[in-house]
């Protein structure tokens, strides 16, 4: 019998599946049907406990090509029904073996409904998650101490790569990368358009990228408060303009930041594999795949920032753009994975954005 | 946005309830009349089924009830002339209909534009050589396969890519005349049948895939292009089995996310290239064992799929798609409630599954194998937090006998047996397969036999390892919580822990209900929808104090029971009654609650009632219910026999019940207090006396003298019902209508061969009014569902309609009716005699209702709650008649089941009904022949002629107009005999050489059979061997003289070209024609 303590005071009992110990996090939920295994291995859950809201769980176990990342960044997991006897043919081990394997705590058998309900309600809190059934005592001291629990101050560099690496080196486009906790669905979004990725570290200073004379750069997404990353966001501000910048997710926001918008957090964020998505310029509606907290405070824009796709339930802004500034950035997961690949059209439109640019340049050389 | 230039819309609806196509369109057309009427737009609609409620006068403006065919929609439109057309509701009927007009230029000349998906998208996706082509262009996979049109090309096809091969006719429903072919002979037939049955003449010969999993998407597309997968479904049972005979569960369980998107793309893209501008259903064949697939089927149309996809998920695919049709978009679409456009993919955070409901119980005889072409009559649909509790939900939901997984009958054959039957793909293979599980067989094993996936097992497994479980442990409180969530009934628990109920009861655990809301969670949708769970928060009793504390009067509710699945007995019309219970419940200031597991239904559509429960339709779901609800009542008499049935536990459980009391009902259903009834009454009856054992049935006919007739008590539509003429045959039928009455005495009666009468009546408990009186065409002795009937009578003497009206009125009184009733009377020798009393809604009150222009169950139910009847302003007594003629004409889905005899008995086999409507007779009985689907031809056939002795001479009438009308008579011996005798000419044909037979069918040189059954089930008689085999081949065949007859009337109607005149139902009863001679 394990625990979950919300910050609210509420507490929830059930069974252990996964990795024995307790962990504090901020509790999230996320309403996709599908894809455990892609969201479980998602940088952007970095110390979360995540509630599945789909009851069944496990039935496909975890197979060897669905990880987005070599690590799980996460530290709880809270589902309804555990299935222990998993059928499908790719897979590998159990969910269960697997959490065990990788230190994170699964609760089962959890209401998980009301729990929902109640992040909904409440917001996203923060929470602490035990494979053991702890008492009274150890729950109001728990509570107490979750109240001022925080993301890490170096959030970033564990969920980033340490050293600079290069994928797909045939590639035409030279492309950099910020790997803010970056899923590998995008790298290879990204190397299946052609692209020749140098993947940097969170903390790489903006002279290493001009120095590298890249077509363009990505920002990736990644987990934690964009607010408190001033550096990432400095860099960004003296990349604006210097070479077309593409952000996703962790990357819209930091970019929403360095052009002067305010970003602000959600009650419980958007995390699913089907969020409908508007694009403002052509009334074409796309399902999304989305994982975040935080949005940009639609009252705040600079003028220079133009919206390209807003929420169709909550009409907070999904994508902006700054053309002049060849900055391009989407709050979804246009690589999708778990989710619909509806959007994938706009790594197409920002590889045509590079081209153009690509030629534009070439173009002033020639001139020269 | 919507088109400005709409003012009136033709909708076509789906004909007659048949297997393959059933009550989900009626509810598609009804979501589609009101998406309408909310936008001012006139509806004419056409349909010839007069169950159904998109047939009423508040739900469209114009409503024909008229058969379905080229020229009564040609005449339609030409009278009407409305703007558009909707075609993508009414199932297969409507779509080929609509293509039919198309090709005719119809629609061109009238300029009627086809609304939604357009013509040509349709025919991309129903053509097999179109399609094909387009999954090609689209790089889609498809099975290996051929279009063929001559048995020469599906031979040469099976020699390139052997057995089995797949054969699917073009454009039919519910893959009427496919099936799986392992042999040359198989093959043959089928194709040769397939081709008979396409109305184009062309079958798909296809490599069989069978063992891969098949998944269905729901897609809805707008012009604006947005694609969305609003449910993905998984099949339990794999490829082989027709989805409509599948247990289904959505969401899919034993995918990984890259082949559910993988599916979803290729749906999204074919749906794109189609352009369809509504739903669509697209089917997929995964393998097992790679991400190999094959495009199976694409349904450019609302279908079952829809029906059960909408009340999976909450997301109304009908009105969505209808409000597509007329132009709008997804995001411009609003949901009422909530306010929310329907621009998003729902999301579930519950399972659930759906089991078909098959007739074999009734047809005992039938081959009940499963395979590409449909069986099950409807379906149930269960709702559970998980799997394994919706799973067993769901089972309890098909209201058989049995509530378990487990002792079905498998328990008595050795392991070794079982494992051999478990290769037989049949509706009783989950029970085999969780007996052989119980039996301790290797999972692997079981996989590898039945090739169910794995995962599905190891849950049926855990459901019989709790049954293990439960036999071996001691019960706490603990054990008891779990086997709760696991969807166990406190009536299995008892018996299997040994418990007393009281036991269970005093563990203090109740049923919580949790919402149905589209989102998972996500937000507030405020959408009264509910399913029943164990220990988890309750949602249902929050959510009625918020509604009550937003309205200024808070409202006391009441509880109408539905109907269940379809079943052969009890259809559509028990749905319309229970959808018309809770509407005028509504306007009586009462909030209505519904209880009811049918997904294919209006009645669970969570805007008709106040709130709906998807819950079985079983005494303890029920009581979860009226736990949370406090009800004033429950209404038990709309929703067939299996409400009624569940009257006596409720008013144990000390609930009220709304109506006619359960006394009442009681004595109406038990056979000495009705015989002590009615001769208290003074209202003669046939002889008769329930019996409990062999010996006492063989002493009571001694008695009553042969013929009588053998039934059960407490069935639905005269299930184990039979005429028997000596011992022999007593003997024979005696023990399973035994079984059948499970418990309660077996009745025999008296049969009296006489003209059978039968009417619906309200009753307050002081006036009563009947609407009118029917009388049957066929004598007595054929069940009153299968029977043809006319309306108003037009063969009883005034001085016996008063003693019919005297009686019922004597009987309302003395019972106490409160609501509906049905009686049905024989007239036999001009003596008057009651051989039924219903305490309840019928089968004929949709028809009644309409018709006539009284709203039946609104009347009862007003009456119910206390109001008078003489209020409503028809008066009392018997209602005026009209002008109107209707006959009912009972359809059948012969071509669906194999192996059951097309003979009408008194037990009911008929799927549905249709209504022919005129102010002449003769008219209305030509329109009913038509929109039954019966031929006509001004080129006579051969009509083969078989009566037994029992039937020669009454026959003799209409021996004589047959010759006369010109057709060419083939009689077998005995009835050569009898018409030379007679003098009418006819050619002897041996004693039924079925070959011979066989291949006139197949060549169209027969047109129909006339062939009185020899009584005997004996299923190798040649005389059933010929009824079957000309069903398949869609021959007509009738078994009863009086139907002949009357089709003969019909045929004489046809011959004289006379043209035929359509109008709505409406203009039908207010006709005053001129009438020289009276």
């Amino acid at each position: 019998m394990g625990t979950l303590i919300l910050q609210d005071g509420s507490v929830f009992k059930g069974k252990t599946f996964g990795a024995l110990g307790g962990y504090e996090g901020e509790i999230v939920f996320n309403t996709s049907p599908f894809g455990y295994q892609k969201i479980l291995s998602d940088p952007s859950y970095f110390k979360q406990i995540v509630v599945f809201a789909n009851p069944e769980m496990g039935n496909c176990a975890i197979n060897d090509a669905d990880f987005e990342s070599e690590n799980t960044d996460l530290v709880g997991v809270v589902i309804k029904n555990y299935c222990n006897s998993a059928s499908h043919y790719r897979s590998r081990e159990s969910l269960a073996d697997f959490l065990r394997k990788k230190g994170v705590v699964g609760l089962c058998d959890i209401d998980t409904r009301t729990l929902v309900k109640k992040i909904t309600q409440v917001g996203t809190m923060n929470a602490f998650i035990t494979s053991n059934n702890v008492n009274d005592e150890f729950i109001k001291e728990k509570l107490a101490q979750i109240q001022s629990f925080k993301f890490p101050s170096d959030t970033l560099a564990q969920v980033s790569t340490a050293n600079r690496y290069i994928l797909n080196p045939q590639g035409k486009i030279n492309a950099a990368i910020i790997d803010y906790g970056v899923k590998k669905s995008y790298l290879n979004a990204l190397i299946k358009r052609n692209c020749k990725l140098t993947v940097y570290p969170s903390e790489v200073n903006s002279k290493e990228i001009l120095d590298n004379n890249f077509d363009a750069l990505f920002l990736s997404n990644g987990p934690g408060n964009p607010n408190e990353y001033v550096f990432q966001v400095s860099q960004i501000k003296n990349l604006m303009g210097k070479l077309p910048i593409f952000g996703v997710g962790l990357g819209f926001n930091i970019l929403a930041l360095a052009a002067g918008a305010a970003v602000d957090k959600m009650k419980f964020g958007h995390r699913s594999s089907s969020i409908g998505v508007i694009n403002l310029e052509n009334n074409k509606i796309y399902m999304t795949c989305q994982n975040h907290q935080w949005t940009i405070d639609s009252d705040n824009l600079t003028n220079i920032m133009r919206p390209t796709y807003k929420n169709l339930d909550d009409n907070t802004i999904e994508g902006f753009e700054i053309s002049s500034l060849a900055i391009y950035a989407v709050q979804f997961e246009p690589y999708a994975n778990p989710g619909s690949e509806d959007c994938g059209f706009i790594f197409d439109e920002w590889m045509n954005i590079i081209k153009k640019d690509i030629e534009k340049i070439n173009g002033v050389k020639n001139e020269r | 946005m919507k088109d400005r230039f709409l003012k009136k819309v033709l909708v076509i609806g789906s004909g007659p309830i048949v297997i393959g196509q059933a009550a989900e369109f009626d509810y598609a057309g009804v979501q589609a009349c009101r998406a309408l009427r909310e936008e001012n737009i006139e509806i004419v609609l056409v349909n010839s089924n007069p169950a159904t409620i998109m047939t009423d006068e508040e739900i469209a403006n114009k409503v024909y009830i008229e058969p379905l065919n080229a020229d009564s929609l040609t005449q339609i439109i030409k009278k009407e002339r409305p703007q558009g057309l909707i075609a993508t509701l009414g199932g297969q009927t409507a779509l080929n209909l609509a293509c039919e007009l198309d090709k005719l230029g119809v629609l061109k000349e009238y300029k009627v534009k086809i609304l939604g998906t357009d013509i040509e998208a349709i025919k991309s996706a129903e053509d097999r050589e179109l399609f094909k082509n387009l999954m090609q262009k689209l790089d889609i996979p498809t099975p290996q396969s051929e279009i063929v049109s001559n048995y020469e090309d599906a031979y040469k096809f099976y020699k390139k890519i052997g057995f089995p091969i797949i054969i699917r006719p073009a454009f039919t429903l519910g893959g009427s005349g496919g099936g799986i072919a392992r042999t040359e002979q198989e093959l043959e037939q089928i194709v040769s049948i397939g081709l008979k049955q396409s109305p184009i003449s062309q079958v798909l010969v296809e490599k069989s895939i069978a063992g891969y999993k098949e998944i269905e998407f729901e897609i809805i597309r707008d012009a604006n292009d947005t694609a969305l997968s609003i449910c993905n479904m998984e099949n339990i049972d794999p490829i082989g089995i027709h989805t409509g005979d599948s247990f289904v569960v959505a969401p899919c369980q034993t995918l990984i996310d890259s082949e559910i998107q993988m599916l979803r793309n290729k749906a999204v893209k074919i749906v794109r290239a189609l352009k369809i501008e509504g739903s669509c259903n697209v089917q997929f064949a995964l393998d097992t064992m790679s991400d190999k697939y094959y495009i199976i089927e694409v349904n450019p149309r609302v279908s079952r799929s829809s029906a059960l996809a909408s009340k999976a998920t909450g997301y109304p695919i009908a009105k969505v798609a209808t409000k597509i049709a007329i132009g709008y978009n997804l995001q411009e679409i609003k949901n009422s409630i909530n306010n929310k456009n329907y621009a998003y993919e729902p999301n579930i955070d519950y399972v659930v599954v759906k089991i078909p409901r098959w007739p074999f119980d009734k047809f005992s005889t039938g081959d009940r194998i499963l395979g590409t072409k449909m069986k099950a009559t409807g379906e149930i649909m269960a709702i559970g937090r998980t799997f394994v509790s919706a799973f067993k939900k769901a089972i309890v939901s098909l209201e058989q006998k049995d509530t378990g997984l487990l002792n079905r009958g498998f328990n008595e054959l050795t392991n070794d047996e079982l494992l051999q039957e478990l290769y037989i793909q049949d509706d009783r293979r989950i029970f085999r397969l969780a007996q052989a599980l119980n039996n301790g067989n290797d999972i692997n094993k079981l996989c590898a036999i039945t090739k169910i996936n794995r995962w599905f097992i190891e849950k049926i497994n855990e459901i019989v390892l709790m049954e293990q479980e439960l036999i071996k442990s001691p019960l706490d409180r603990e054990l008891y919580l779990r086997a709760k969530e696991f969807g166990f009934l406190d009536e299995e628990i008892s018996t299997l822990s040994q418990n007393s109920i009281e036991t269970l009861r005093d563990f203090k655990i109740d049923a919580d209900f949790r919402l149905v809301d589209t989102c998972a969670g996500l937000y507030d949708a405020g959408i009264p929808y509910f399913y029943s769970t164990y220990n988890e928060v309750d949602e249902a009793v929050d959510f009625k104090e918020k509604t009550a504390s937003e309205s200024k009067k808070p409202k006391e509710n009441i509880i109408v029971l539905g109907s269940g699945p379809i079943r052969i007995g009890q259809g559509i019309e028990f749905d319309y009654c229970s959808v018309h219970a809770a509407w005028q419940l509504n306007k009586n200031g009462y909030e209505s609650v519904m209880i009811n597991s049918n997904p294919e239904t209006l009645s669970t559509d969570y805007d008709v009632a106040t709130r709906l429960y998807f819950e079985p339709l079983h005494i303890e779901y029920i009581m979860n219910v009226i736990k949370k609800e406090k009800p004033k009542g429950v209404l038990v008499q709309f929703g067939g026999q299996s409400a009624i049935n569940l009257a006596s536990k409720l008013e144990g459980e000390g609930v009220k019940i709304l109506g006619t009391s359960l006394n009442s009902i009681n004595t109406a259903e038990d056979r000495k207090a009705f015989e002590k009834l009615l001769k208290d009454l003074d209202i003669a009856q046939p002889k008769g006396c329930a019996v409990t054992t062999t010996t006492a049935a063989l002493n009571a006919v001694k008695e009553i003298g042969y013929p009588v007739l053998v039934r059960p008590s407490y069935v639905i539509g005269g299930r184990g019902m039979q005429v028997v003429y000596n011992d022999e045959e007593l003997l024979t039928y005696i023990e399973e209508a035994f079984k059948f009455s499970n418990g309660h005495p077996v009745l025999i009666d008296q049969y009296l061969e006489g003209q059978e009468v039968e009417l619906d009546l309200i009753s307050d408990g002081k006036n009563i009014l009947i609407p009118g009186i029917c009388e049957h065409i066929e004598r007595a002795g054929i069940h009153s569902g299968d029977s043809m009937s006319i309306y108003p009578s037009q063969n009883i003497s005034r001085k016996n309609e008063k003693i019919i009206v005297k009686y019922a009125s004597k009987i309302a009184k003395k019972l106490n009716i409160k609501g509906l009733a049905n009686i049905q009377f024989i007239i036999k020798d001009d003596k008057v005699y009651v051989i039924e009393v219903n305490p309840r809604a019928s089968r004929t009150v949709p028809i009644m209702s309409k018709v006539t222009g009284i709203p039946m169950v609104n009347i009862a139910l007003d009456a119910i709650l206390g109001k008078s009847i003489k209020r409503a302003g028809f008066g009392v007594g018997l209602y005026k008649k009209s002008d109107l003629i209707s006959v009912k004409m009972p359809i059948f889905s012969w071509q669906k089941l194999n192996r059951i005899d097309p003979a009408l008995a008194p037990e009911m086999k008929s799927t549905g009904e249709v209504l022919g409507v005129d102010t002449d007779y003769k008219k209305a009985l030509y329109k009913a022949f038509l929109a039954g689907g019966y031929k006509f031809s001004k080129s006579k056939q051969r009509v083969l002629v078989s009566l037994n002795d029992h039937y020669k001479k009454p026959a003799l009438p209409m021996l004589k107009r047959l010759f006369k009308q010109g057709f060419f008579i083939m009689a077998t011996w005995g009835t050569h005999k009898f018409l030379e005798k007679n003098g009418i000419p006819s050619k002897m044909i041996e004693k039924f050489m079925i070959d011979k037979l066989q291949k006139r069918m197949k060549d169209g040189r027969l047109s129909f059979i006339i062939n009185t059954p020899t009584l005997g089930k004996n299923s190798q008689h040649a005389g059933f061997e010929i009824r079957t085999i000309a069903q398949m081949y869609n021959i007509a065949t009738f078994s009863s003289i009086d139907t002949a007859s009357a089709y003969l009337s019909a045929y004489k109607v046809f011959d004289r070209n006379t043209s035929l005149e359509y109008d709505t139902i409406t203009n039908y009863r207010k006709k005053k024609t001129f009438k020289m001679f009276k």
